[in-house]
């Protein structure tokens, strides 16, 4: 469809304003994070930056909160993904159910949560210890709505029954059918929940903070105090990987999303 | 009912018995007491409205709903309990159903493998299976780069490389177009016949159901009606049902004594099952014919061209309509309003209660 002169002109500054609405404050940082202070004053460094791994307490809360990500991602895919693929296949008739129960973590807000659960966490430290892996538990109840979406969405792409009935028929059990059938057909389903898990997670403050876990969050904050530069740093740092992960899964599912339509007969 | 097969049993072929099977679905009967019995490489088509039973059927017999009651029996072995997955039948949905992230030969090979069948052999059946369906040129392909038609003949040549015990088609046509449909109609015909496999195909088309099958069953609220050759299906209808369901058929007063009954002023045979005294007989138009006749007692109401073909629809003294199939030759020298005589061909009818 071909627009006009003032369409175009009108776009433009639209998408001109949304880009300096998002991308100014993110400049900002990154000008900021790279300023010299104090001794390096009037330097454009990557001191701060350097900073982030040299700091003990910082690294090893990134190291923290780098595998609180990676164990919350793979103990939702566990749980969520066979659970979701079931109820389809199997109990359809449970599936409002489990999409009210996924959806609830989204009504209470997460003081809310943490004050509940507060107690609970008072047994899980005496039974696996205080590392702030325990955290674990509580975000995968986190991320629990946006990763059933996106896994929800995945698999209402693709006829599910029939699939797995035409599997079975070839002689297929049911493990088979989930692991060599469903999941190739909803791996970016099952990516956009992994790296929607991983942005939360990343940048989840409120739990860590108030059961008192050092996650890369809580410890920006507590450096943000005498270190302000390093701070912004480890926050601007965080927004660019983060950005990637989400640009690299949009690439990832205009590449290899299943096209399950076919063309007419 | 007519049983008997009417093609000799195959090598490749297995005897399939379904017995008094029943399934309820909480206050719904959608199978009551259905029994068949399927040949070695006979192929029956199940024929009848939506919900009539005959997918339930099917799906019971591949393993993928369970009966209430009943008894489902290949090759002599009872089956009713073992899982769809050790059933070893192939079936073709009405759905598409390739797996997308495969590509043709995989999904072919898909079954061969589940079975332990190294690389080079799968490969081997997979393309020879899809030589057999005339996509051999296709096999890098995926799903989505098929037409309709491609992928439901790539799903037969899954369901066949696995070399089924029975092969179950669920309306495999309904979603393709008029001419893909008759087209791959006519060649599931030519590979079952070329592989022997006893096959049983659901369809609510009976054009399909009568060109394709050695026996069509019309089933009707869960039961089987008649289960006859095509032939016999649509000359000799068993119940009222099956006269009205398959083909076209005229309701024309009359009444049976002894066998015989008399049908515009014609004495006609009652097939088994009429009733008797005064009813309906259910007479297709082709065995109506139409002569001009000033005193009649009928006037032609219109005249539709079908190309060779005719219907011709007229009108009785008692206000009943009668469509008779007529060669277009004689269809075209009658006029509507012109004044006709109808007669009945001596062929037997069935006559049922009002």
């Amino acid at each position: 469809m071909r627009h006009g002169a003032g369409f175009r002109v009108v776009r433009a500054v639209l998408l001109g304003l949304f880009a300096l609405y998002f991308f100014l404050p993110l400049i900002s940082m990154a000008n900021f994070s790279v300023q010299g202070k104090g001794p390096l004053e009037g330097e454009i460094t990557f001191h701060y930056y350097a900073e982030l791994v040299r700091n003990e307490d910082l690294r090893s809360a990134i190291v923290s909160s780098l595998l609180l990500a990676a164990f919350t991602v793979l103990l939702m895919v566990v749980l969520l993904v066979p659970t979701m693929i079931w109820v389809r296949l199997r109990t359809p008739g449970l599936s409002r159910t489990v999409e009210f129960l996924c959806l609830l973590p989204l009504t209470v807000p997460p003081l809310v949560i943490v004050v509940g659960i507060t107690n609970v966490y008072t047994w899980v430290n005496y039974l696996l210890g205080d590392s702030p892996q325990v955290l674990v538990f509580a975000y995968v109840v986190l991320v629990l709505p946006y990763s059933y979406r996106s896994i929800d969405s995945a698999l209402s792409a693709i006829d599910v029954t029939t699939l797995a009935e035409a599997a079975r028929s070839l002689g297929a059990g049911w493990t088979t059918v989930i692991t060599r059938i469903v999941m190739p057909n909803i791996v970016s389903g099952v990516l956009g929940a992994a790296f929607i898990a991983i942005a939360l997670v990343l940048g989840e403050y409120v739990f860590a903070s108030l059961l008192h876990y050092d996650t890369m969050p809580v410890a920006l904050a507590a450096i943000y105090k005498s270190e302000t530069s390093t701070a912004i740093a480890g926050a601007f740092a965080s927004i660019v990987l983060i950005s990637l992960l989400l640009l690299g899964l949009s690439f990832f599912n205009r590449s290899k999303a299943p096209d399950v339509g076919g063309q007419k007969a | 009912m007519t049983t008997t097969p009417v093609r000799p049993p195959t090598a490749a072929g297995l005897a399939v018995e379904l017995t008094d099977l029943t399934r309820v679905y909480g206050s719904v009967k959608a199978l009551d007491g259905l029994t068949l019995h399927l040949a070695p490489g006979e192929l029956v088509a199940l024929l009848g409205p939506s919900g009539c039973g005959k997918t339930t059927a099917l799906r019971i017999l591949a393993g993928l709903d369970q009966p209430t009651s009943g008894r489902v029996e290949v090759g002599g072995k009872d089956l009713t309990r073992v899982p769809a997955n050790k059933r070893d039948m192939g079936m073709v949905f009405q759905a598409y159903s390739l797996f997308p992230h495969l590509t043709v030969l995989e999904n072919v090979a898909f079954g061969l493998k589940l079975r332990g069948k190294d690389a080079g052999a799968r490969r081997k059946v997979a393309q020879e299976k899809l030589e057999l369906v005339g996509l051999s040129e296709h096999g890098s392909r995926y799903a989505s780069q098929l037409s309709g038609g491609q992928q439901q003949r790539v799903a037969l040549a899954r369901a066949l490389a696995i070399e089924p015990s029975v092969l179950l088609l669920d309306e495999p046509l309904s979603a393709l177009d008029a001419k893909v449909r008759v087209q791959l109609r006519d060649e599931i015909r030519r590979v079952q016949i070329e592989v022997g496999t006893t096959t049983l195909f659901v369809t609510h088309d009976q054009e399909e159901a009568l060109a394709v099958a050695d026996r069509v069953g019309v089933m009707n609220a869960g039961r089987l009606e008649q289960l006859a050759p095509p032939a016999e299906l649509y000359s000799a209808p068993a119940t009222k049902f099956v006269g009205e369901f398959v083909g076209l058929s005229n309701r024309l007063p009359a009444t049976v004594q002894g066998g015989t009954a008399s049908v515009l002023g014609r004495d006609v045979p009652a097939l088994d099952g009429s009733t008797s005294g005064p009813g309906f007989a259910l007479v297709r138009p082709e065995a109506v014919s139409v002569v001009a006749d000033a005193d009649g007692g009928a006037t032609v109401t219109a005249v539709m061209f079908l190309g060779p073909l005719s219907r011709v629809t007229c009108l009785l003294a008692d206000g009943t309509d009668v469509v008779a199939q007529l060669a277009s030759s004689d269809a075209l020298r009658l006029q509507p309003g012109q004044a006709v005589r109808l007669e009945v061909e001596p062929s037997p009818v069935l006559v049922v209660a009002g």
